[in-house]
């Protein structure tokens, strides 16, 4: 289980800002630069940039990792490069095994083809032989349960249905090597659910899985390290908790107004050490110290959460847990601290903070994004909330026997 | 090497893609089979008006077996033509998949050739019928056809894969080749004989796909040998422009991605 299967070796990446050649005069220099050195310069023209600077990591077989960053840190590329579409400019990248790469589902689909034509066409085109789909074909279509519409043109799918198919094929690969780039956010919930559940099965079944995702619930439940690219460059590489509240680091700024300015946040756990990731359930404590530019009067602070689109879950504040108010001179600082059960569960969640003064007018009002808890799931239910669920199956006699109870309830609706 | 076993993996990818190609241009088409003949129709009309104007100068009846013989070399260099065209557009076409999937890239202009491939044969057919009708009758040179088509084949593929990768890191080679191969039938024997030029003939059968026409048209309608010769430097043409081709194709080709 040990032997390595995927080595990504202090990768070098670059890119040409703008177009590529603006006219002869820049043409025949480069081409004439590019026949004599055929040595890979590391060294960088006025119009070039790294898209990866100095990348490393290796994973034995069964390992999964995600990779995380904001946009245009290198993800993508590093995908890309992983799958032999590009090649590094130094660096090596070494894949054992077959691999699958779904940078993009459904990609090579042609709209005037059927979905049982483009099965076999998208098949090939991610390296399957015609055989092996003629054998997993039934397979295919039970996953994506598009049996009704296989002789349909795929330019009539949905964008879901188009993603749907293409995932049941990528998904009947049996790669040894499995790369995803964010490409189950199309597609309803139960089908995302199908497919997580499908790589959660690959994983298990001793493929290693590279991952990239901006859904960092789906990536800290599929992997169990991550690396944190910012520009190209390697950030952190490690436990992928860690690794996502160093990459939330990134978002936090401190927020001021000309009365107000935040000047700590912290995020903890019961027992005050600093999270980001919860487990459904767990306790947190929200603290904020926030300092007067201008004399503040009476106010109260509210504590908002919603989820990562934007949805109000809940909101709470101070005046309707305590009497005090903040009345604060210049430069008094005060320390807000709300605790909650987070009985929230696998996705990302948006706390936000408010402070407000009696009269309902706002001195400070940062909706969403001042922090965000990450929670996991335990895969014992699906959905936002944690109801902290329990379930029995009994057999034989009812235990408190009451017979007939469901159906004279039954009866009554029916005489009703 | 792994390029050739890359390649060799790649026949059921070459196959989809060329029944893809072939699908999609009988999909939902006005002209069906018939689009195979129409390029060939076209050329073979234009050559018997210019036959027929010669015929008038010369006061030469036109034969039927000047028919045959622009048949035979219009369904060829339509062929040709219409595969390298396609042929150089098809990693631009296929912009998804060469961003977004690996696999050998010249499976794209090969798939195009292929393709192109079914409508010469498509047009054969119903060159065999003209046959049939115009009594061209049967010799042993028509053994020679199979050998001669497999050279104008290999020297469209490597055409087709080398013009492939220049239109996508220039545009407009795409222009360019629809110039050349709009005055490209002038310049090749296809509408008239390399002989009629006498001692100037090497000079059009310097053209690889010009030899090749011609020792079609020996071994098909005048039911004659060959010109070995030039038959030879045909396919010397054809093996040295297929390995040349792919080796400039693959040396660029990590480049595709980024440069498309």
């Amino acid at each position: 289980m040990s032997e390595i299967s995927v080595r990504f070796q202090n990768v070098w990446k670059k890119f040409r800002r703008g177009e590529r050649y603006d006219s002869l005069r820049d043409l025949i220099p480069a081409a004439a630069r590019r026949l004599l050195s055929h040595e890979k310069s590391v060294q960088l023209t006025s119009r070039e940039f790294w898209a990866l600077h100095d990348v490393s990591f290796q994973l034995r077989r069964g390992e999964a990792i995600g990779i995380i960053g904001p946009n245009g840190s290198g993800k993508s590329t590093t995908l890309k490069l992983l799958s032999r579409i590009l090649k590094p400019d130094t660096g090596s990248v070494q894949v054992h095994g077959r691999m699958g790469a779904l940078i993009e589902l459904g990609a090579g689909f042609h709209p005037d083809l059927t979905g049982r034509e483009n099965i076999y066409l998208n098949g090939t085109i991610l390296g399957m032989k015609r055989a092996e789909i003629d054998k997993k074909f039934d397979s295919i279509v039970d996953f994506c349960e598009l049996q009704d519409f296989l002789d349909t043109p795929v330019k009539r799918y949905s964008s879901g249905m188009y993603a749907r198919l293409g995932f049941a094929v990528a998904a009947h690969l049996e790669p040894e090597v499995l790369i995803v780039d964010e490409v189950l956010s199309v597609g309803d919930y139960h089908f995302q659910e199908k497919c997580f559940s499908k790589m959660r099965e690959f994983t298990s079944n001793g493929t290693t899985l590279v991952f990239v995702s901006h859904n960092l619930a789906a990536i800290s439940s599929l992997c169990t390290t991550a690396l944190l690219l910012n520009r190209g460059e390697p950030v952190f590489q490690g436990d992928v908790r860690t690794a996502i509240s160093k990459y939330y680091a990134f978002y936090e700024e401190s927020r001021e107004t000309k009365y107000l300015s935040i000047e700590d946040i912290q995020l903890t756990d019961a027992e005050g050490r600093p999270r980001e990731v919860f487990e459904p359930g767990e306790r947190a404590v929200f603290k904020v110290v926030v300092r007067a530019l201008q004399p503040v009067n009476r106010a109260h602070a509210g504590l908002l959460i919603h989820t990562k689109d934007g949805q109000p879950l809940f909101d709470t504040a101070t005046s309707r847990h305590t009497d005090d108010r903040l009345t604060l001179g210049p430069q008094e600082a005060a320390t807000i601290e709300f605790g909650v059960d987070l009985n929230l569960q696998n996705d990302v969640f948006r706390i936000g903070f408010t402070v407000t003064s009696e009269f309902d007018e706002f001195y400070l009002y940062c909706n969403m994004n001042l922090k965000q808890a990450v929670m996991t799931g335990d895969r014992k239910s699906n959905g936002l909330v944690h109801l902290n669920p329990s379930a029995r199956v009994l057999f034989g006699e009812l235990p408190n026997s009451r017979p007939g109870v469901v159906v004279s309830v039954g009866e009554r609706d029916r005489l009703l | 090497m792994t390029a050739i076993r890359e390649l060799i993996n790649s026949v059921d990818l070459l196959y989809m893609l060329t029944w893809k190609e072939i699908r999609i241009r009988y999909k939902q088409s006005v002209m069906g089979l018939l689009w195979a003949i129409l390029m060939p129709i076209l050329i073979v009309g234009a050559g018997m008006l210019m036959k027929q104007a010669y015929s008038f100068a010369s006061h030469s009846p036109l034969t039927i077996r000047d028919l045959l013989s622009v048949s035979v070399k219009a369904v060829m260099w339509a062929f040709f033509a219409s595969a390298v065209k396609f042929g150089a557009n098809s990693l631009i076409t296929n912009q998804n998949l060469v961003t977004k999937i690996y696999f050998p890239r010249e499976i794209l202009p090969l798939a195009c050739v292929f393709a192109n491939f079914f409508d010469f044969l498509v047009a054969t057919v119903f060159l065999g019928l003209l046959m049939l009708i115009g009594r061209a009758g049967i010799s042993v040179q028509l053994l020679w056809t199979p050998l001669i088509i497999v050279l104008l084949f290999m020297i469209t593929a490597s055409v087709a894969v080398v013009l492939s990768c220049a239109n996508l890191f220039f545009r407009d080679v795409k222009y360019i080749v629809e110039v050349l191969f709009t005055y490209g039938i002038l310049f090749t024997p296809v509408l008239y004989s390399a002989r009629a030029f006498g001692k100037w003939a090497p000079a059009l059968l310097l053209n690889p796909v010009g030899s090749i026409l011609e020792a079609i048209n020996d071994v098909v309608v005048l039911q004659r040998a060959p010109s070995f010769g030039w038959l030879a430097y045909a396919a010397g043409c054809a093996v040295i422009g297929l390995f040349v081709s792919w080796l400039i194709f693959k040396r660029a080709e990590p480049l595709f991605a980024q440069e498309i």
